[in-house]
């Protein structure tokens, strides 16, 4: 029944929102993933960043290690960090770690897919399909609904920054 | 030594008991009170040079910058003296990157819509810090969509070297076992003034408040 009324409550809010991306989350084996965005790309990038929360509720730790997308020639597993005042990204050649019991956010600012050689820039309402591959819990496709170009969660794609204003 | 230093002592207060206090009184403490007043002296000359060393020193410090000779985002050369009478907002970056660089220009649009006139006089200027990948024809096209006032600038490795080099600013190319690469570089936003001296620093996701006022105590 609560599980009832949480959906209910889900559903209206999504109704009660238009034009709010309201990805569904899914669930593969014991990782739930939640709140999948990206963030529309400047014309002139070739780059843009996918986000989402990856709860691993098993007992063992799991690894998300690679993706891809028609989207991109390539899709790579990114950690960014801020390094005093200098940036500084690396691909994770490991993937990344999602341990047992934990949720790891991928966010601007720290983890993200990186999809990288995009022909077509991802624009703002537009979905981009990608397939993740998790070590353990194998492979599952994912939309990523586009938001602004400086987006910093699923579902404000009409943020104040709209880059032709 | 110290049987010599006792001996003095023991004398001074044989005098004073004699009833002659005051030139002994005087002897006595000469020495101590010489070398009060001349320590004194010294950690007021200390005080003094440093005092009057340090401002020049800053200033020294801050003036930056220096030749190059690079391409704007039209095709355009450009030079140092593009930086040279009005106060400019400097940002080092690249387009390939998915995060930082997009978040800054478009904070940095942002700032000159809030100042709108109060902004006239202030340019803006996105150098690449990997100018292989970065052409004019990217740079514009980049650039162009967060405002028209910031200008892109690119061209020869070497010279965009020595831009980054003059700015004291970090950028590595890092490359990834695929080929490709990242690039490290500073995410701040230098704040130069008319004269070319860095005269502050907005620093990766600054409060928008605290930038804005940065930014018009850069225009007094």
């Amino acid at each position: 029944m609560n599980r009832f009324i949480s959906s209910f409550i889900a559903v209206s809010l999504c109704l009660a929102a238009p034009g709010l991306a309201c990805a569904a989350d899914v669930t593969l084996g014991n990782l739930k993933i939640a709140d999948p965005y990206a963030r529309a790309m400047v014309p002139g990038a070739e780059v843009g960043g996918g986000y989402l929360t990856i709860t691993n509720s098993g007992k063992t730790e799991d690894r998300l290690v690679s993706a891809t997308s028609s989207r991109a020639v390539k899709v790579e597993i990114h950690e960014m960090k801020m390094d005093k005042d200098v940036m500084v990204m690396r691909k994770l050649e490991n993937g990344l770690p999602l341990p047992a019991g934990k949720s790891v956010q991928l966010k601007p600012g720290s983890y993200h897919v990186m999809f990288m050689d995009v022909v077509d820039p991802f624009k703002q309402g537009e979905t981009i399909k990608a397939r993740l591959t998790f070590e353990k819990a194998g492979s599952i496709d994912v939309d990523f609904p586009v938001g602004s170009a400086i987006a910093k969660k699923a579902g404000n794609g009409g943020d104040h920054a709209n880059a032709a204003e | 030594m110290p049987t010599q230093l006792n001996e003095r002592r023991s004398t001074s207060r044989i005098s004073l008991h004699s009833g002659k206090e005051k030139p002994m009184f005087t002897k006595e403490w000469s020495i101590p009170a010489i070398l009060t007043v001349f320590l004194l002296g010294v950690c007021g000359l200390i005080a003094y040079f440093t005092w009057s060393l340090i401002p020049p020193a800053t200033a020294a410090e801050s003036h930056m910058g220096g030749p190059f000779n690079l391409i704007d985002d039209r095709g355009q050369p450009i030079t140092e003296q593009a930086l040279k009478g009005h106060p400019s907002l400097i940002y080092f970056g690249y387009t390939h990157c998915p995060d930082v660089c997009p978040t800054t220009l478009f904070e940095m649009a942002g700032w000159f819509k809030t100042l709108g006139p109060e902004a006239d006089r202030l340019k803006a200027y996105f150098f690449s810090v990997d100018p292989e990948r970065d052409t004019p024809d990217v740079m514009h096209k980049y650039t162009g969509n967060f405002t028209d006032r910031i200008t892109g600038v690119t061209g020869d490795t070497a010279e965009m070297q020595k831009a980054i080099k003059a700015w004291r600013v970090y950028a590595k190319k890092v490359p990834s076992p695929g080929g490709d690469y990242t690039m490290d570089h500073t995410a701040s936003v230098l704040l130069v003034d008319a004269d070319g001296n860095l005269r502050s620093l907005i620093a990766y996701g600054e409060d928008e408040g605290v930038a804005l006022q940065k930014i018009r105590n850069l225009l007094k």
